[in-house]
């Protein structure tokens, strides 16, 4: 498919691209406590060259258990870390040399995050109004304080408040409106692409629905590109079109959606998938898949997975495999399925 | 075994004569407080069989906990039972002195929460807190309950268990935490164990070994569990019959299948319609709008009414009871209690 590259209105253009990116944390002791005990220096490599693009209107998710480094992608990509290694392209302009100045404002305008826990992530002193309107003033997207008003009570209509709320503070909300709030303030800057970490985890499942509804709608009426990370393997499924699955700081898997959970060719992936309750199988006798994940400060050497993986052989153990495509279009780092002798 | 007890749940609440091991009739928790009194659980009645795996579902705030911690004696004041029974056995063991109920506790039923560690005391190694657990219900010497302990903890899946019954809670990983949970509460061997949230604080894998963990445990040791949870998928692995409360109602009980496919309930068949499953993928989820009220502003009639869209004038009114009839019970006035014989519905 052709690809017209940094353009910005193509349906299946690129937007947001990461190469070969990397976070790592020095989680050693302090300097001289760290002599005395004579430890080394600890590295811990949340997120350890991992490259994926997102093209302009679809979601990409990213899913994996609690330590795999996928929040750490995110708040990268909305550059709240800089990354050790690598590059973030955001339509095919590198990231890490607008980080400051004008230019780097008007891209970061483009950028919106929504975060996990919607108590945490307003101010409680400010009024529902000032936490919308926050953006606008910053980027002085519209002048005068009537404007401001009027575009706030449009987004607030839009995620499904009443201009009225608009004088409540975030005590006076639920979780899921509080999380409207969240997505209202996100939307006012008119941006391009959302990073949603977590958006529903902290919510009910009958407010869940509402939000992820109300988040496609969104995303259908302006054409918005999200990078939604999630445990939920369920509520992937339903939002993303593509998915890369994270394992200790890496990609396992990456496909698209219909693959991921109707293909799965890595043997992580597919125990995610037999792990997870589900309404469907009720009884159903599952084979619930031994070990834990492993201390990221200590990763296994070769496959990150193969403690835990069934099929594992001397050279898993030995050499870490790198992304390669799979014949139904996945990105999967395995040996085993490079070589075929998955079952 | 334990599947043998789903017919039980057509003769339901009202068959007294054959002895339910818990039974909870008309339970409710009330919070006094400056401004008047919340009621958090009300009017609650249920029954759980010996060897049964009961699913309490709900939303947060739909009273779920408060009725565990209830029948366990664990209300934390000003929260105080109101009104009702707790029986075990057919004994009440509702407003028994403390000292009768902590040795219930333990003995007779068990209790896992959902974070390990605030279960499990910091400053001892796991061992001790199994040797002295067992040693203040059994009567058995410190070597016995020691030997027992390790074999506990063999049962729970804790590789070179002899090694690890030294070790702090610190020193184990979230899933081995709750598998020492688990341990304890199985360690007097409890004829009934209240699991709240097992595995919520758990990640998929982790807490697909402690489900078919719990399972196994309590259908080898007979025990029967009260599983409160919010995840539906985690019932239909587990339970045998469910309850789905609502604003501290029960809204519906009966056997997991029905429950779960043929929901009765409007607020049980919104809630089946916004879990996003795994197994498919819908464009739009139903969505129940609007959010469960708030304690201090419970509607009048049935407390569903306002977000329910086959609410009638009755539901605005008069709250409706849980009916039992053939397939479980539903409090709703879209389903009378059949006075006479069910016809076959329509819908």
């Amino acid at each position: 498919m052709p690809d017209p590259r940094g353009g910005t209105t193509g349906g299946n253009a690129l937007l947001v691209e990461a190469r070969d990116l990397a976070q790592h944390f020095d989680v050693s002791l302090p300097c001289l406590a760290r002599l005395l005990a004579r430890q080394p220096r600890r590295i811990l490599k949340a997120v350890d060259g991992i490259s994926f693009q997102i093209r302009r209107g679809e979601t990409l998710a990213l899913v994996g258990e609690s330590g795999c480094g996928k929040s750490t992608v995110a708040r990268l990509l909305v550059g709240l870390y800089t990354p050790t290694r690598g590059t973030i392209l955001f339509e095919g302009t590198d990231l890490a040399r607008l980080r400051s100045g004008r230019e780097g404002a008007a891209l970061r305008r483009r950028f919106q995050m929504i975060f996990q826990d919607p108590y945490a992530s307003l101010n409680p002193r400010w009024r529902t109004h000032d936490i919308v309107a926050e953006p606008i003033r910053a980027h002085r997207l519209v002048a005068g304080s009537t404007a401001t008003r009027e575009r706030v009570d449009e987004l607030l209509r839009q995620v499904g408040l009443a201009p009225a709320d608009g004088e409540k503070y975030p005590h006076e909300f639920s979780g899921g409106q509080r999380q409207r709030i969240s997505i209202a303030r996100a939307l006012s800057s008119n941006p391009d692409f959302l990073v949603c970490d977590e958006p529903t985890s902290a919510l009910d499942v009958s407010v869940q629905a509402q939000i992820l509804n109300l988040m496609k709608d969104l995303q259908r009426a302006y054409g918005l590109t999200f990078l939604f990370i999630s445990h939920n393997l369920a509520v992937v499924r339903h939002i993303a079109d593509r998915v890369g699955v994270m394992y200790l700081g890496r990609l396992s898997e990456l496909g698209d959606v219909s693959e991921i959970f109707g293909r799965p060719q890595h043997p992580y992936t597919r125990m995610l998938l037999d792990a997870i309750p589900d309404l469907e199988g009720t009884g159903r006798p599952r084979t619930p898949v031994a070990g834990e994940v492993p201390n990221p400060l200590e990763p296994p050497s070769g496959c990150a997975f193969h403690p835990r993986c069934p099929w594992a052989n001397a050279r898993c153990r030995a050499e870490r495999p790198e992304p390669r495509s799979a014949p139904n279009g996945s990105l999967v780092a395995c040996h085993g399925a490079e070589e075929g002798r998955l079952p | 075994m334990n599947r043998n007890a789903q017919p039980s749940a057509n003769p339901p609440e009202t068959a007294g004569v054959r002895q339910a091991l818990l039974r909870v009739e008309d339970l409710r928790v009330e919070f006094p407080n400056r401004r008047g009194t919340l009621v958090a659980v009300d009017g609650v009645s249920f029954h759980i069989d010996p060897g049964e795996v009961l699913g309490v579902v709900g939303e947060s705030g739909a009273g779920k906990s408060i009725t565990g911690a209830a029948v366990i004696g664990l209300l934390e004041p000003p929260g105080r039972l109101a009104r009702g029974r707790v029986l075990l056995r057919g004994e009440r063991i509702d407003g028994l002195p403390e000292e009768a109920m902590r040795r219930i506790r333990g003995r007779r039923i068990g209790a896992i929460f959902q974070d390990p560690l605030t279960s499990l005391n910091p400053l001892y190694t796991v061992g001790r807190q199994l040797v002295e657990t067992i040693r203040t219900h059994l009567d058995v010497t410190p070597i016995q309950a020691r030997r027992q302990a390790v074999a506990l903890l063999q049962e729970v899946g804790i590789p070179a268990a002899e090694q690890r019954i030294d070790h702090y809670p610190h020193q184990f990983s979230g899933g081995m935490r709750q598998r020492v949970v688990i341990a304890l509460a199985l360690c007097a061997q409890p004829e009934l164990i209240i699991a709240d949230e097992p595995t919520t604080a758990l990640d998929v894998s982790i807490q697909a070994q402690i489900i078919t963990l719990l399972k196994r445990l309590c259908r080898e040791h007979g025990a029967a569990v009260m599983l409160i949870t919010h995840d539906m998928g985690v019932i239909a692995e587990t339970a045998d019959r469910v309850a789905v409360m609502y604003a501290g109602r029960l809204v519906e009980v009966g056997p997991v299948r029905d429950v779960i496919h043929r929901p009765r309930h409007p607020y049980t068949v919104g809630l089946m319609g916004s879990i996003p499953s795994v197994g498919r993928r819908a464009d739009r989820l139903a969505q129940i709008d609007g959010a469960m009220p708030r304690l201090t502003e419970i509607p009048a009639g049935c407390a569903f009414h306002p977000r329910c869209p086959r609410a009638i004038d009755r539901c605005r009114q008069t709250r409706p009871d849980l009916a039992p009839d053939d397939r479980g019970a539903v409090a709703c006035w879209l389903y009378p209690p059949p006075a006479q014989p069910p016809e076959a519905p329509h819908a």
